[in-house]
């Protein structure tokens, strides 16, 4: 019988939730096997249950500190298909949509200045102690500035559309309760070209960052898969509101233009014993070749183009650096995701100036329907909302499918990669692999909490297990 | 005209008619006594005893109290103060009073008189987590009594003014909650269009007007506006 050896990471940093990695070795101390464990269980899916279906979307966002927008607009568009509103005024999609890309802007910026920019600009091998925002407010505090004040943009957004930077309640159930009023608007219009220059500037540090690592990103935790997200009807990128599309990791088509509200037809959750995260699949591929990855990577991946001029460009830049082929580059999602944040700049410019978010009418309602689904672009990718809802207005039925949870096997593949050429022939755990464990996680998501609706901090925890399936090394770093 | 005399109130005269509360002449003169049973319209009844004061050094209820000529009345004072804090923390800990989540929050007088009293983080009390049943049976109305603070003020006002005694307490005790007039709100004859439904009658989010839950943005609710009790900033605990 082969023997196996295990190696844990526990707790992950600089991710928000609880992760811990196990590495299995065999009797060579070669990597058999690598998982990335979710260990919370939070449980927002039952105890939704039995509430009031216009209190979901303000419930739910509590399921995360860095993206409740995210969760507080898939319910609410949940929650509009429930009462039947089909269409929504021009101001409430618009406050929405102005809210989204708010959030988008703000948490992008978040994963890559404040997280993820010190592993890029300090190397892998630096210090962990310097590799945190404070230290490149030390070293760059130039960058690190425009990074704290584009976020904050992003949160003034955020705060003028929702009416709190953090778990606003504007989003109701067949639209908003609130305009853009001239006094929120100004002060914004007054920043928001500012944002643009540090936005292209940022898109262009990611992408000198890409070109100028390219032996090592195009090795790092690069593998092949399928891709999916929301695309606008005419295949744009967007992400509010749009149409299924799936490619696989030779760009062609696996499905296109499905209605979301269809994507039970289209994608299963698999279990596995180890973790709190499911793992979802496209079922007509099944579960070892239909899972798939979502977030910026993929949206820049599966959208044709983009409808912003400035981002555009930034993105044929980034499908050429591939030919036009599928981007597989784990580390390629930070300058996806800056690609997005420049998107999401040249849209807020362009909504500001729209006399529709003045508007005074901002709810419909229509015919009541007992099973609502909500899907919408997250920060970290496509985020499916579903309920049912009983004729009290009670919920009786709630399933979410968060961004984490689409890039589950992801992960866990880009885990197992980096384990491998780190670790292979060795039974301890260094301060680079651990490094660059976390690097690979954090390049998807700092957020597992929300995957499992689990609340906290998110350390990492490593264990190696040796052949025999004894702890053989151990490291932890606090969150 | 009605013979009057004064009363002392934390130093400030007051005066007064003859049968008039605490609470009433102190109102009438512009000074706010904290309270949540009590409300403009519906007969006092004493029960949450948030309006404690001292009269001639005996603590009383301002709101059932009648006032008496001559007497000395403390209400701001640390030890009443004290007092106040801790009946509302109790409210807090017997109910589910989950504001984040609450759509009555930012019209909420439970809510708004914490933030008066100073009161910031929870404290040395037990949570008693009731889970009781949500009725929301009713085609417009949801009735939520994990989150009832038993003030009575439905009862009262669905009795005295709709003239339908749809609510009622039932249980005694610390089981003592409120209950309706039927198996269910759909079993009784109450009304979107009754008094006791009204959004200023019930002080918390127990009963709830269907679908129009987080209609009011954040910064326009009611005690986002102005704090409860006037323009007095809380007090530091």
């Amino acid at each position: 019988m082969a023997k196996t050896r295990v190696i844990e990471i526990d707790p992950l940093t600089r991710v928000e939730g609880h992760g811990k990695v196990t590495i299995h070795l065999d009797e060579d101390n070669n990597v058999d096997e690598a998982r990335l464990h979710i260990v919370e269980f939070r449980g927002f899916e039952r105890f939704i249950l039995g509430r009031l279906y216009w209190e979901v979307p303000v419930i739910v966002q509590r399921l995360c500190g860095i993206c409740p927008v995210s969760h507080h607009l898939a319910a609410s568009k949940a929650m509009d298909m429930i009462i039947g509103a089909d269409k929504l005024t021009p101001t409430a999609e618009k406050m929405r949509r102005l809210m989204h890309y708010g959030q988008i802007m703000q948490s992008n910026v978040l994963h890559f200045f404040h997280l993820s920019s010190p592993d890029l600009l300090f190397g892998l091998g630096d210090d962990v102690s310097r590799r945190n925002i404070f230290g490149v407010i030390q070293e760059n505090p130039d960058l690190a500035m425009k990074g704290i004040r584009m976020r904050k943009f992003g949160q003034q957004v955020i705060e003028a559309t929702a009416g709190k930077r953090i778990h606003g309640t504007s989003a109701v159930p067949g639209g908003i309760n609130k305009n853009l009023s001239i006094a929120e608007r100004d002060p914004l219009l007054g920043d928001v070209d500012q944002m643009l220059a540090w936005a292209q500037e940022a898109v262009e540090i990611a992408q000198d960052y890409t070109l100028g690592h390219l032996p090592h990103v195009t090795r790092f935790a690069t593998f092949n898969s399928n891709h999916m997200s929301l695309v606008r009807g005419d295949g744009a990128l967007d992400l509010y509101h749009g149409w299924l599309r799936a490619i696989d990791a030779g760009g062609n088509i696996i499905f296109d233009q499905v209605d979301y509200r269809d994507f039970n037809d289209y994608l299963m959750e698999e279990v596995r014993s180890w973790s709190y995260m499911k793992f979802p699949f496209i079922k007509r591929r099944g579960n070892l070749d239909g899972w798939y990855r979502v977030g910026p990577l993929s949206r820049m991946n599966t959208a044709g183009f983009i409808d912003t001029p400035l981002a555009d460009d930034a993105h044929q830049a980034f499908r050429q650096l591939t030919n036009g082929l599928p981007n597989q580059m784990s580390l390629a999602y930070h300058w996806a995701r800056m690609i997005e944040v420049l998107h999401c700049v040249e849209k807020i410019k362009s909504l500001l100036h729209d006399p529709d978010l003045q508007g005074e009418e901002l709810m419909v309602r229509g015919e009541r329907r007992e099973e609502g689904i909500g899907v919408i672009e997250a920060p970290r990718g496509t985020l499916f909302h579903h309920y049912r809802v009983d004729e009290n207005d009670q919920v009786t039925f709630c399933n979410l499918i968060v961004s984490t949870t689409n890039n589950n096997e992801a992960m866990n593949r880009a885990v197992s990669r980096v384990a491998r050429e780190q670790l292979s022939g060795q039974a301890r755990i260094t301060e680079p692999m651990l490094n660059q464990i976390e690097v690979a996680v954090r390049a998807y998501d700092p957020c597992l909490s929300c995957a499992t609706h689990a609340l906290g901090q998110m350390p990492l925890l490593v264990e190696v297990y040796d052949a025999e399936g004894t702890l053989v090394d151990r490291k932890s770093r606090e969150g | 005209m009605a013979e009057t005399f004064t009363f002392s109130l934390d130093g400030g005269k007051i005066s007064a008619h003859p049968g008039q509360s605490i609470m009433e002449a102190a109102d009438a003169a512009g000074v706010y006594i904290p309270r949540l049973c009590d409300t403009e319209g519906l007969k006092p009844q004493g029960s949450c005893r948030v309006c404690v004061v001292k009269m001639n050094g005996r603590t009383v209820a301002a709101c059932t109290q009648p006032a008496k000529a001559d007497s000395v009345v403390e209400s701001e004072t640390p030890e009443i103060l004290g007092y106040r804090r801790d009946l509302v923390r109790m409210l807090f800990h017997e109910g589910n009073h989950l504001c984040p989540i609450c759509e009555a929050s930012g019209r909420c007088e439970l809510q708004a008189m914490a933030y008066r009293l100073g009161i910031t983080q929870s404290t040395k009390y037990p949570y008693l987590q009731p889970v009781r049943p949500v009725d929301a049976s009713h085609p417009d109305i949801v009735l939520d009594t994990n989150r009832c603070i038993l003030c009575g003020r439905c009862i009262r006002a669905s009795r005295d003014i709709d003239g339908k005694n749809v609510f009622e307490y039932v249980g005694r005790g610390i089981h003592k909650k409120v209950g309706v007039n039927g198996d269910n709100l759909a079993d009784t004859n109450v009304s979107i269009d009754d008094r006791a439904i009204h959004l200023d009658i019930c002080p918390v989010g127990c009963i709830i007007q269907k679908g129009r839950g987080f209609f009011t943005p954040i910064g326009k609710r009611q005690f986002d506006l102005a704090p409860i009790g006037g323009e007095e900033k809380g007090h530091e605990e």
